[in-house]
C-alpha cells in the first residue's frame, strides 16, 4: 500500500512544509502520491511532480477547493483514502484544519503532529508542551497523520518526474464561503523554514521597538518571531507566535530577546541547533536552554548587535 | 440559540509535568488540575453571547472521570446555565469524544458548539473538526472572532499567514484561539451560585457510543534534555562565538 500526501500550496507553488511531508512519506512502505486540490492549480501540480521521491500526483482542479475549505476538501481526502495505507499532511494550520475532519469521515483516530516514524503503525509525538514524548500504535486500517515539519528534512524540490493524473471533484458542500484574508506581508524568510529566527517578547515593550529586531534580522537573513505575550499585547500579528500553540521552529540559530522562556514558548523552539538569549534577568528560565546567554538590557544590546554585524 | 461548550479537565498549564518512572504516562497524582485554557476561552465567548442576548442558554459538557464535575462547576461559575458529565473510565480519544458530543448535540439541539482549538495536555487539535465532520456541519477553527448573522456565522481565523475570514452556515462548530477573548475569573458569589446549578450525569453506554481506543500508548519518555551553555560578557563576544565557535552566522 502507499501513502497519500495532502499538499499545501497556493495553486502556483508548494508550501515548504509539503517537502518535509514527502520525506516522512519516504519512511513509510509503498509509493508516495501527492494530492493537489485547488482552483487553477496546474502549476502547483507540476511543481509537486518534480519533487524527488514523489511517484504520482493527483490533481483535483475545482473552484470548490480554492482556499482549501475543510468542508469541501475533507470528503475528497476521505474518498481517495480508500486506496492508501497512510494519509499525511504537515501540521500547519491548514493540515490541522482539514485532516481531523477527513479522519472522522473515515472513522479513524488521527495521530497528530508526529516527530518520528517507528514503523508502519507506530509513531512518536510530543505531548504536554514537549515535556514528554509518547510512542503510540494505531489499530486503524488507514493511518491518518499530521507531521511536525521541523522533525523531517525537506525533500529536494527538483529531481522527480512523476505523472500528473486528474481526479474528479467531490463538489461544493455549500457549508462555508471564503470572505477574505489579511496576510502578513514580509520580504523576510518564512518563520518555520528560516535558517535563523530572531524573536521578541514582552520585554520589547512596543510594536515600534520590533523595528530594532527587524534591522538585525535583515543583516542575518533571518525571520522575526515573537512570544505569545508580544502577540497578545498587539506588538506583532498572530502569525509571529512561536510555541506550543503557535508555530514550531527549529532553525540553525534562534535568538530570544526579552523572552522569559515559559514552557509553552520553549515547546516551539527548543529543537533549534543554537539558542541565544538576551535578557536582563539572569534568573530567566530561557538561560537554562540557551547555548549563549547575554545578561543585558536589550535596548542597549540589540543596537550594538546590529552594529557588530556590520 | 442554545450554545454547547465541551470542556476538558487537564493538568494546569503552569505545572511542569514529569514522566512516570515506568514510562507508562505522566505523573498525575497530587498534580494541580484545571480547565483547559482554550476551553475557558470557549466558555467566556458563550457567556458573552448570552449576555449580548444572542444566546438563550449555555450548556457545558465534559467527558472524563467523576472529577470532571469540578471543571463543569468552574464553567457554571463563569456563567454557563447547566452541565452534562459523561462519565468515562479512562480518557476517551478525540474521535470517541466527538462521537459522544454528537449524541449530546442530537439531544440538545444547539445552534453553535464552541470548543477549544486544542487541549494543552495531549495537544491533539482534533475534537472540534471531528465533531463537525460527524454532524455534517461547517467548522470555524482557530477563531479570533465570531459574529452571528442571518442564518450563518461570520468568523475570523488565525492561520499561518495571518487572518482568514469565512462565512459558515448555522448550525456550526467553532474552535477558539488565544485572541478570541480574555476569560473572566469566577467571582465568589458566582461560585456559590454555581453549586446549585444542575449537572446531568450519563455514560457512553447511555448515549450508545463505543469509546474503545484505537491507539495504544507504547511508552511515554522524557525528551532529550538540552543543557545550558555559557554566559557571554558582551555583544562582541557573542558575535565572535556565533561566527567562530558555533559557525551559524
Ligand atoms: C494555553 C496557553 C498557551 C500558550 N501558548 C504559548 C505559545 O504558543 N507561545 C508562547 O510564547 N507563549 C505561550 N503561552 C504563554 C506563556 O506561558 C508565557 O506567558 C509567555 O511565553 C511569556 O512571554 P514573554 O516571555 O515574552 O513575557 P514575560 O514572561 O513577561 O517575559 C519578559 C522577559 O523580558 C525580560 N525583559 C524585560 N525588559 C527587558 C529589557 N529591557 N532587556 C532585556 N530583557 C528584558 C524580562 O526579564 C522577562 O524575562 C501560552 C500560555 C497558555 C496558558
Ligand atoms: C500518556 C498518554 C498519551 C496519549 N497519547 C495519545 C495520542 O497520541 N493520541 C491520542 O489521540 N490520544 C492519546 N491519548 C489519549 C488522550 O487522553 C486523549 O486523546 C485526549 O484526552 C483527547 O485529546 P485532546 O484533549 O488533546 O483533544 P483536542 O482535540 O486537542 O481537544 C480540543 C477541544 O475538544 C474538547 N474536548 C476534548 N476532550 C474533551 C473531553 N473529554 N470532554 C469534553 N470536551 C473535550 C475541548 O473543548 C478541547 O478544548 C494519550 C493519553 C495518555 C495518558
Amino acid at each position: 500500500m502507499s501513502t497519500l500526501i495532502v499538499a499545501e500550496h497556493d495553486n502556483a507553488e508548494l508550501k515548504p512544509a509539503t517537502l518535509n511531508a514527502v520525506t516522512a512519506a519516504g519512511q513509510l512502505p509503498g509509493e508516495t502520491h501527492v494530492l493537489i486540490a485547488g482552483s487553477g492549480c496546474g502549476a502547483a501540480a507540476e511543481a509537486a511532480a518534480k519533487v524527488a521521491g514523489v511517484d504520482k500526483v493527483l490533481k483535483a482542479d475545482d473552484a470548490a477547493y480554492d482556499h482549501h475549505l475543510a468542508e469541501n476538501l475533507a470528503p475528497l481526502v476521505a474518498k481517495l483514502a480508500a486506496d492508501y495505507s497512510h494519509v499525511i499532511a504537515a501540521a500547519t494550520t491548514s493540515g490541522k484544519n482539514v485532516m481531523p475532519r477527513a479522519a472522522a469521515l473515515l472513522d479513524v483516530q488521527q495521530v497528530s503532529d508526529i516527530s518520528a516514524i517507528e514503523g508502519e503503525d507506530t509513531f512518536v509525538r510530543p505531548i504536554y508542551a514537549g515535556n514528554a514524548l509518547a510512542t503510540v500504535k494505531s489499530s486503524d486500517a488507514v493511518k491518518v497523520l499530521t507531521i511536525r515539519a521541523t522533525a523531517f528534512d525537506a525533500a529536494p524540490a527538483e529531481g522527480g518526474s512523476a505523472a500528473v493524473e486528474a481526479v474528479e471533484s467531490t463538489g461544493d458542500t455549500g457549508l462555508a464561503a471564503f470572505k477574505g484574508q489579511e496576510l502578513t506581508k514580509s520580504e523576510r524568510p518564512e518563520l518555520t523554514t528560516a535558517g535563523i529566527v530572531i524573536s521578541g517578547g514582552r520585554g520589547m515593550q512596543s510594536g515600534e521597538n520590533f523595528a530594532m529586531l527587524e534591522r538585525v534580522a535583515d543583516k542575518l537573513g533571518a525571520a522575526v518571531g515573537a512570544s505569545r505575550a508580544a502577540v497578545d499585547a498587539g506588538y506583532v500579528p498572530n502569525d509571529y507566535q512561536v510555541g506550543q500553540t503557535g508555530k514550531v521552529v527549529a532553525p540553525d540559530l534562534y535568538v530570544a530577546v526579552g523572552i522569559s522562556g515559559a514552557i509553552q514558548h520553549l515547546a516551539g523552539m527548543k529543537d533549534s541547533k543554537v539558542i541565544v538569549a538576551i535578557n536582563k534577568d539572569e534568573e530567566a528560565p530561557i538561560f537554562q536552554v540557551a547555548d549563549y546567554g547575554l545578561v543585558a538590557d536589550l535596548f542597549e544590546a540589540v543596537p550594538e548587535l546590529e552594529k557588530e554585524l556590520g | 440559540m442554545k450554545v454547547l461548550v465541551p470542556i476538558k479537565r487537564v493538568i494546569d498549564a503552569n505545572v511542569k509535568v514529569r514522566v512516570k518512572a515506568d514510562n507508562t504516562g505522566v505523573e498525575t497524582a497530587n498534580v494541580k488540575m484545571a480547565m483547559n485554557p482554550f476551553c475557558e476561552i470557549a466558555v467566556e465567548e458563550a457567556v458573552r453571547l448570552k449576555e449580548a442576548g444572542t444566546a438563550s442558554e449555555v450548556i457545558v459538557v465534559s467527558a472524563g472521570a467523576a472529577q470532571a464535575q469540578e471543571t463543569l462547576r468552574t464553567g457554571l461559575a463563569m456563567g454557563a446555565d447547566r452541565g452534562i458529565l459523561i462519565q468515562c473510565d479512562s480518557d476517551p480519544e478525540p474521535l470517541a469524544v466527538a462521537k459522544l458530543l454528537k449524541a449530546v448535540v442530537e439531544k440538545e439541539g444547539p445552534e453553535l458548539v464552541i470548543l477549544g482549538k486544542q487541549a494543552v495536555d495531549n495537544d491533539n487539535n482534533q475534537t472540534g473538526q471531528m465533531l463537525a465532520a460527524l454532524l455534517g456541519w461547517p467548522q470555524g477553527t482557530f477563531i479570533s472572532k465570531v459574529e452571528k448573522t442571518d442564518g450563518s456565522f461570520a468568523i475570523t481565523r488565525e492561520v499561518d499567514g495571518g487572518l482568514e475570514k469565512l462565512e459558515i452556515k448555522a448550525p456550526a462548530v467553532v474552535t477558539t484561539d488565544l485572541r478570541l477573548n480574555e476569560p473572566r475569573y469566577a467571582s465568589l458569589p458566582n461560585i456559590m451560585k454555581a453549586k446549585k446549578k444542575p449537572i446531568d450525569t450519563m455514560t457512553p453506554a447511555d448515549l450508545g457510543v463505543d469509546v474503545s481506543p484505537r491507539l495504544t500508548v507504547v511508552s511515554v519518555t522524557e525528551p532529550p534534555a538540552r543543557k545550558a551553555g555559557v554566559k557571554v560578557a558582551s555583544v562582541a563576544e557573542l558575535v565572535d562565538k556565533l561566527r567562530n565557535e558555533a559557525k551559524v552566522i
